[in-house]
């Protein structure tokens, strides 16, 4: 293939980009949001509470 | 030096620190000696300074074998000497700041000619650098190890590693501020230091990443706690940024000067992709670490919704850096990148409100704490101005807003209201919570000093930001003014010297900020050396004398 132009970098970014950005935006929201993981999250919320000093 | 007889005989990294420093300690020598340029020769002689100073602190705590902080447990005390730096640096960077400031109202005050370092133009990188670097990079470094370590149930990896980060951090800013002083700069703005202090702060960050990154390693907990997944992504993004908008050429290995491997509109677009992710990761996700552990701690119940808490970090590190490109609105920059900017930049607001509702709402159920606890308040009042900062920022990236804005103090007023109200208000939330947790002690010394700090730095923010919002907003609008005859109204000069009253009254609101946090440092201070068991309450009578 010929070394891409300008344009056709643009044209991959500006494309291909927008789905990829989409793309990571689902996966993050739906594994927040996957009803198996709640349990855990709710434990995690309680990390900060629960740590004792111990020195 | 490394006669550490307990139980481990070798230690590596009390074998690779202090080699270290003696290569820093030589290479500052030969700089000294060996260099043409007089402010590279100054360069020299502190880098040796500082690598002495730190060997002497090596052979001086390590000398006995390892002190009793090692001996279990977490790593207390570099948490305790960042919180001490945290404290120095923020008082001195504020009052430059407040120098600088009174400099532009009153041109000749605290400026002599003879003493170029008296220049606004090097005296206002030390200010930028000293509050965001040295006062908030610090912060940043206490917190995030004393946060690892406790929601990890780990220490901190490396024996020593942490306090190499802290004083090689430290030696970074002494590099840094005292070059502006004499004058070397790259002219890139927050990345003003030259190549060998950038090549420094590279190898203290990467120190900073593995010390960090194996507390995580290590850890008890299973889940990463959120707020450690911000402070991952502040250290790894500047890390990114630091070395990609460094890339330079040195003159010579003897010179303090260098030059970028960019230009033209490259260049420029780099430094704000840097530029924009130091506030997007330095000083926003990095202090959002912060407020994830502190604000659900100090309201002892757990964040308002851990669920939202993912959804803010993936979306935030995904969109903040793409935003660069709106500080280059109607630039040579193609008008998609700048649209692109301008885009990002509105949909950042939804990520950054997530956030804010998050934090706020932790309080739910629990609001009265804002009455009765002044630092609660002081951490509460910060995520509002991170509400308020982060709204107005989209608004600004906006291209015809921008064409008012831009250049103008409105973008001064505004990069306070973040950096005073959001940075400095959840930095001193977080230190008035370490002080008695790290120094052992039942409180504060007293929370009336907490109230007394808390309203007159807000009195302090206020006059600030709306004094800067009236003079940009005037400064803009008599740029841009035209009489009938198709001339501009005013000449350049006449928009300066309508500056003057607000120059006034926001060097008055600096300077109530700064009496606040020496307010706070008296109050720290005494939290400090106060005996053991101690009350908060001291008699309000006693308050007058001690705040002047």
């Amino acid at each position: 293939m010929e070394r891409w132009a300008y344009e056709d970098v643009l044209a991959f970014a500006q494309s291909w980009g927008a789905v990829y950005f989409i793309v990571m935006f689902a996966v993050a929201f739906v594994y927040a949001l996957w009803p198996a993981n709640r349990e855990g999250f709710v434990r995690a919320a309680y990390i900060p509470l629960k740590d004792v000093e111990d020195v | 030096m490394q006669s550490a007889t307990s139980e481990s005989p070798l230690r590596l990294d009390l074998a690779l620190i202090p080699t270290l420093l003696a290569l820093g300690f030589f290479a500052g020598i030969v700089e000294a000696a060996r260099s043409l340029d007089p402010r590279m020769v100054v360069q020299g002689w502190t880098f040796a300074g500082c690598m002495l100073a730190i060997g002497a602190w090596y052979l001086a705590t390590y000398a006995d074998g390892p002190p009793k902080d090692e001996r279990g447990g977490y790593a207390n005390d570099v948490v305790k000497a960042g919180v001490i730096a945290s404290m120095f640096w923020g008082i001195a960077g504020m009052l430059v700041g407040l120098i600088i400031a009174l400099q532009l109202a009153f041109p000749n005050l605290f400026y002599f000619p003879d003493l170029p370092w008296t220049n606004f133009g090097r005296m206002r990188p030390l200010h930028t650098s000293a509050v965001i670097f040295a006062f908030g990079g610090n912060v940043l470094i206490a917190t995030s190890f004393y946060v690892v370590q406790r929601t990890c149930k780990a220490r901190l990896f490396g024996g020593s590693l942490p306090w190499f980060v802290f004083w090689g951090y430290n030696t970074f800013i002494v590099l840094a501020g005292t070059g502006y002083l004499l004058g070397i700069t790259q002219s890139r703005e927050y990345a003003e230091p030259e190549w060998y202090a950038d090549l420094w702060l590279t190898l203290v960050w990467v120190c900073y990443l593995v010390t960090f990154l194996g507390a995580i390693w290590k850890r008890k907990e299973p889940h990463i706690y959120v707020a450690n997944w911000f402070f991952l992504a502040f250290i790894v993004t500047i890390a990114l940024l630091h070395v990609v908008n460094n890339l330079a050429v040195p003159v010579s290995l003897l010179s303090s000067k260098s030059y970028s491997l960019f230009s033209g509109v490259q260049d420029a677009l780099i430094q704000w992709w840097y530029g924009h992710n130091a506030v997007g990761f330095f000083l926003t996700a990095g202090f959002l670490g912060i407020m994830y552990y502190f604000i659900p701690k100090r309201a002892e119940r757990p964040i308002y919704s851990y669920r939202l808490s993912i959804v803010h970090f993936w979306t935030l590190i995904f969109i903040y850096i793409w935003a660069g490109p709106h500080h280059l609105l109607y630039t040579a920059l193609p008008e998609w990148a700048q649209t692109l900017g301008m885009t990002f930049s509105i949909i950042l607001w939804m990520p950054s409100w997530g956030g804010m509702i998050n934090g706020l709402m932790t309080l739910s159920g629990a609001w009265d704490k804002l009455r009765t606890d002044p630092v609660m308040r002081m951490l509460v009042v910060s995520v509002a101005f991170y509400g308020m900062a982060t709204f107005e920022g989209p608004v600004m990236s906006i291209k015809t807003v921008n064409a008012l804005s831009h250049y103008t103090n409105w973008t001064v007023g505004h990069v306070h209201s973040g950096a005073l109200g959001w940075v400095g208000y959840v930095s001193f939330g977080a230190l008035y919570c370490l002080v008695p947790w790290l120094w052992k002690k039942k409180g504060l010394y007293s929370n009336a000093l907490v109230e007394w700090h808390f309203w007159i730095s807000t009195l302090g923010i206020v006059l600030y930001i709306t004094a800067l919002w009236v003079a940009g907003i005037m400064q803009g609008l008599m740029w841009r003014a035209y009489n009938d005859y198709g001339f501009l109204e005013y000449s350049f000069v006449e928009s300066v010297q309508a500056m003057h009253p607000y120059y006034i009254i926001r060097a008055l609101g600096g300077a109530l900020y700064l009496l606040g946090a020496l307010v706070m440092a008296y109050n720290l201070w005494r939290t400090v050396r106060a005996p053991l068991a101690l009350s908060s309450e001291i008699p309000a009578s006693a308050l007058a004398a001690e705040v002047v």
